[in-house]
């Protein structure tokens, strides 16, 4: 992408550039996003901010916030450690952009933050470097998407987020993966909560990939705070997800919640993992995973753990693997479906939205995006 | 002409015959009761109706005259059968609004109209609509949501296995009430499988008959029927067959 051709409006973007972002979720009417950041391969081609927030967000590349501020090396590679894999090396050593997120102290950021992270290039490894910073009392929403363009064959994408909030501070983050057949693809992220600071992750990934290992952790070091991390995975066409997260609780009285969907079909091989740690006596957490198996050549691994390294610390788990319930395709039969209707009911049932805690206007939606992609598959 | 009509009807889990070799005949705007103790096969003759998978049939079952011995669960569903279940599953997710809108085949994006609203409230159901079917409904809500299903389905023949059992006397007398409304104003027929006949109080059904020993026994009066049974148990009720003989197909 040329630097001359970089747009003002989402509509100057080529339209087969956005048209995919808009199907993985990207809102074309930027009036009702807070702000819209917009990465291909290896540039950021586009930023917005809603004038509304202007005074109350900082939201730009990378790149120009680490020239920007020098403070900004103060909060890279805290929480995730830059000689983890080779994927970290890799990015530490080298990374295109990504986007910079500070929400200012006490801000209220009533419209979503939209960020879209795309590969349109054949055979690209993309390299991306992601801060988000929400300041104290902040409360924010973020829909942060990555796309692998229909006609990039065989691309990766190596992705680095740090996540600092303070206290109390309200982050809901959505993640929509929408890969193809192909990719590869190493996120690796971590993030750092302050007394009373929120954290709600969600993570949808509902198109094919090849390989797709992650396992983001959050660190509950305040007082009161609390992660709730939450996935809804669709599987099929011989994906493979080795998909976890981990919560960290040293502070008292913090909590956590994880909750996921995974429904494997097609050869698709999906390993779930799920871990709470309490190092508190006053810490809680319960963890649910629950796993679709559509055929006999598709397959789920379910690892929950639960570490408790103080006496006191409550946490559960609970977690179920299985083929759709012939009573159920049968008790909708009994109400006019027929067991086609039945099937895919179930199936858009199971990947529900309500348990990712998003507020109602988001909910619908991600719905949306859901049904976009359940419809492509 | 009869609405349901069921001819050398046997139904078979592996080597046990549940039923045998009977013959019924179900009358429209009626409500026949089928009593028995527990495990007398109450659930299974109701399945069999139904097309639920898990049987062996055998003989012929009728609906409006038309055969359907051989039909799956839905075709027997838009003939106008419906089923409430004693237990319902509980599906991750579908929404008791989504099955609602589906039973009265609407869109996900249409309204309730404000007589549909009417009805889920007097089914005390509102704010269940955006739960997961069934998931953390008490004995009552379920059986509430069963029975409103089976009217949004606008159904002819409705199945009903143990409506009454494990819901209190405010929803007996709600479901007893308005089952009557409903087949009176639609001319439909019910079958309903009780262990206790506790709805019963709340209905006037004239039917009623006492399933034991594989076969139909007992067709009496159903409060009758209830009487005994409180009074002694379905031993005592069996003796009485000598001195009660009505069964159904002479009516």
């Amino acid at each position: 992408m040329e630097r001359s051709l970089k747009p003002s409006d989402l509509t100057e973007i080529p339209h087969q550039i956005l048209e995919e972002a808009v199907r993985a979720g990207i809102e074309k009417d930027d009036s009702k996003r807070a702000g819209t950041l917009m990465h291909v391969d290896r540039e950021t081609i586009y930023t917005k901010i809603n004038e509304k927030f202007r005074n109350q967000i900082e939201f730009m590349d990378v790149k120009d916030a680490i020239k920007k501020y020098p403070w900004v090396d103060d909060y890279r590679w805290k929480i995730v450690d830059r000689d983890k894999d080779e994927y970290t090396r890799k990015v530490a050593e080298d990374f295109s952009g990504g986007y910079f997120i500070h929400v200012k102290e006490n801000a209220d950021i009533t419209f979503p933050l939209q960020a879209c992270l795309m590969m349109a290039q054949k055979e690209i490894e993309q390299k991306i470097y992601n801060i988000i910073i929400v300041d104290e009392g902040a409360n924010v929403n973020i829909i942060s998407t990555c796309v692998q363009h229909s006609r990039a064959k065989k691309a990766s994408h190596l992705g680095i987020t740090e996540y600092f909030l303070k206290k109390d501070s309200y982050l809901n983050f959505t993640m929509v993966h929408s890969w193809s057949e192909d990719t590869f693809v190493r996120p690796r992220s971590a993030a750092v909560l302050d007394d009373g600071a929120v954290f709600i992750s969600n993570y949808l990934s509902l198109r094919p990939a090849k390989d797709v290992q992650m396992y983001p952790v959050a660190y509950c070091n305040g007082k009161s705070s609390k992660a709730s991390i939450n996935s809804i995975l669709y599987g099929h066409t011989n994906t493979k997800l080795d998909i976890g997260s981990a919560a960290i609780l040293n502070g008292p009285e913090s909590a956590a919640d994880m909750t996921s969907r995974a429904i494997s079909r097609n050869g698709s091989e999906m390993i779930l993992r799920g871990r709470i740690e309490a190092h508190d006596p006053t810490a809680r957490g319960h963890l649910e995973c629950k796993g679709l198996l559509l055929d006999e050549k598709s397959f789920i691994h379910s690892i929950p753990e639960l570490i408790a390294s103080k006496g006191g610390a409550e946490l559960s788990h609970e977690a179920s693997v299985g083929k759709i319930s012939d009573k159920e395709i049968s008790y909708l039969m009994t109400r006019r479906m027929s067991e086609e209707d039945a099937i895919s009911m179930i199936i858009r049932g199971f990947m529900d939205v309500g348990i990712l805690g998003l507020p109602s206007q988001l909910e619908k939606e991600v719905d949306r995006v859901i049904d976009l992609t359940a419809d492509a598959s | 002409m009869y609405i349901l009509r069921a001819e050398n009807f046997g139904v078979r889990i592996g080597n046990r015959w549940i039923l045998k070799d009977i013959d019924f005949r179900l009358k429209r705007s009626q409500i026949y009761v089928l009593f028995g103790p527990n495990g007398s096969g109450k659930t299974t003759i109701i399945s069999a109706i139904a097309g639920l998978p898990g049987y062996e049939v055998e003989g012929k079952i009728f609906f409006d005259d038309k055969d359907i011995t051989d039909l799956e669960i839905d075709e027997r569903a838009n003939l106008g059968i419906s089923v409430a279940f004693q237990y319902p599953p509980e599906i991750t997710g579908v929404k008791l609004e989504a099955i609602l809108k589906r039973c009265l085949d609407k869109d996900p994006e249409d309204d309730f109209s404000e007589s549909e609203m009417q009805m889920i409230e007097s089914f005390k159901l509102a704010e269940f609509l955006n739960r997961d079917i069934n998931v953390g409904f008490s004995g009552g809500e379920r059986k509430r949501a069963e029975m409103l299903q089976m009217f949004f389905l606008r159904s002819e023949l409705l199945l009903l296995d143990e409506p009454d059992s494990g819901v209190d006397v405010d929803t007996l007398k709600l479901m007893g009430e308005q089952l009557q409304k409903y087949i009176d104003d639609n001319e439909a027929t019910a079958l309903i499988v009780t262990h206790q006949g506790g709805i019963l109080e709340y209905m006037d059904p004239k039917y009623a008959c006492v399933l034991f020993d594989s076969s139909l026994q007992c067709f009496a009066d159903p409060n009758r029927i209830a009487k005994e049974l409180r009074q002694c148990g379905y031993q005592c009720c069996i003796q009485c067959n000598r001195k009660v003989t009505r069964p159904w197909n002479d009516h």
